[in-house]
């Protein structure tokens, strides 16, 4: 019963915290200085068309690795963590996929995965990103392994694909010391013409390794919690 | 009632939320309810941190035929924030993944999901 109460007197504390937040909050109605010279300067400096996806890669590109680098690293962690020497489907109780679920995935699936593809190659210009894009292919191939749970489908491929973007990624920016003014610096490639698709720079390259180093990765996740489902 | 305005909306419901994830974190025995409310928690704080980031009238901060190029910071939201969330969306769903991966193995383990079975590190 003590516990109880305590649990309650951190509720209403924060409660009571987040209660004067909202009650001093008036919204703004002028843009902060930083954001002001995103979105004024933004055009000339980075040439994305995306102002979000202006500072996600090329403002805060740091910031954006890092990211990478901490999904990697739980990815990592789950890999290890999940991992399963007997990987056989023999012995597992599976339930019957239905008919609506093994024809809507035949269908859905590649259009998922082009959907996804798009999003991330036109991160630069509508609203998307490698990480969005990236999320969509994962989900798309979510499905193909609850349409088909027998298919085996091996570690190996999607690897592969993670090591290779996350490696690409870092040398773009290291690329960006020796050709341009510093480290992710976007400018190694000519800015192009504002508003197509081969414009801003190395921002669509960068949004396709993300892509596809994020859609592998969740991939991975969404693979190692599936060959764990005999053991529970 | 001038003061209810889409912003102080959506701020609120991300309080609510944002209370009703530290319920679920604090009162619920269950691993996965308690691997719900962290989620919840995190969705919370990313619909207060966009709904700060909203200016009264803007659009969205993508320059197209909407929003003249060379008027750009008087006609869209803050593009932080939203940069933020898109980052803390991402990251969120990783550790998500990785707590559930924790709970699975602790079930393999003990075959229960009650926490206050779980007494090994408790002092």
């Amino acid at each position: 019963m003590v516990k109880n109460s305590f649990i309650f007197l951190v509720l209403i504390g924060l409660a009571a915290i987040l209660l004067n937040l909202f009650a001093g909050f008036n919204g703004s109605t002028e843009l902060g200085t930083i954001a002001a010279h995103y979105a004024s300067k933004g055009i000339e400096e980075v040439g994305s068309a995306n102002l979000v996806t202006s500072v996600v890669v090329s403002y805060r590109g740091l910031d954006t690795l890092g990211e990478v680098t901490i999904l990697f690293l739980s990815a990592a962690i789950i890999g290890f963590f999940l991992k399963v020497d007997n990987t056989d489907n023999k012995n597992r109780q599976l339930k019957y996929t239905s008919e609506i679920l093994n024809t809507a995935s035949q269908v859905l699936v590649p259009i998922m995965l082009l959907f996804g593809a798009y999003v991330f190659i036109n991160g630069h210009l509508s609203p998307g990103g490698g990480f969005q894009g990236g999320a969509i292919i994962a989900s798309g191939l979510v499905l193909m392994f609850i349409a088909q749970p027998k298919k085996e489908m091996g570690h190996k491929m999607i690897n592969i694909v993670e090591s290779v973007s996350g490696v690409s990624f870092v040398l773009l920016g290291v690329a960006g010391i020796l050709f341009a003014s510093g480290f992710l610096d976007n400018k190694i490639l000519s800015l192009g013409k504002f508003g197509t698709l081969f414009s801003a720079g190395i921002i669509p390259i960068i949004y396709i390794l993300v892509g596809l180093k994020v859609g592998s990765e969740l991939t991975g996740i969404a693979l190692s919690l599936k060959e764990n489902q005999n053991e529970a | 009632m001038e003061n209810i305005t889409l912003q102080n909306i959506s701020l609120a419901i991300g309080i609510l939320v944002i209370l009703i994830g530290l319920w679920g974190l604090l009162t619920q025995k269950n691993l996965i309810k308690i691997v719900i409310g962290f989620a919840l928690f995190d969705t919370g704080i990313h619909i207060v941190m966009v709904s700060i980031g909203y200016i009264k009238n803007r659009t969205a901060p993508i320059i197209d035929s909407a929003v003249d190029m060379n008027n750009a910071s008087n006609l869209v939201v803050d593009p932080i924030p939203q940069a933020l969330v898109l980052t803390a969306i991402v990251i969120g769903l990783g550790i998500t993944a990785l707590m559930l991966s924790y709970v699975l193995k602790m079930y393999q383990k003990k075959k229960s999901l009650d926490i206050t079975n779980y007494k090994d590190l408790k002092w």
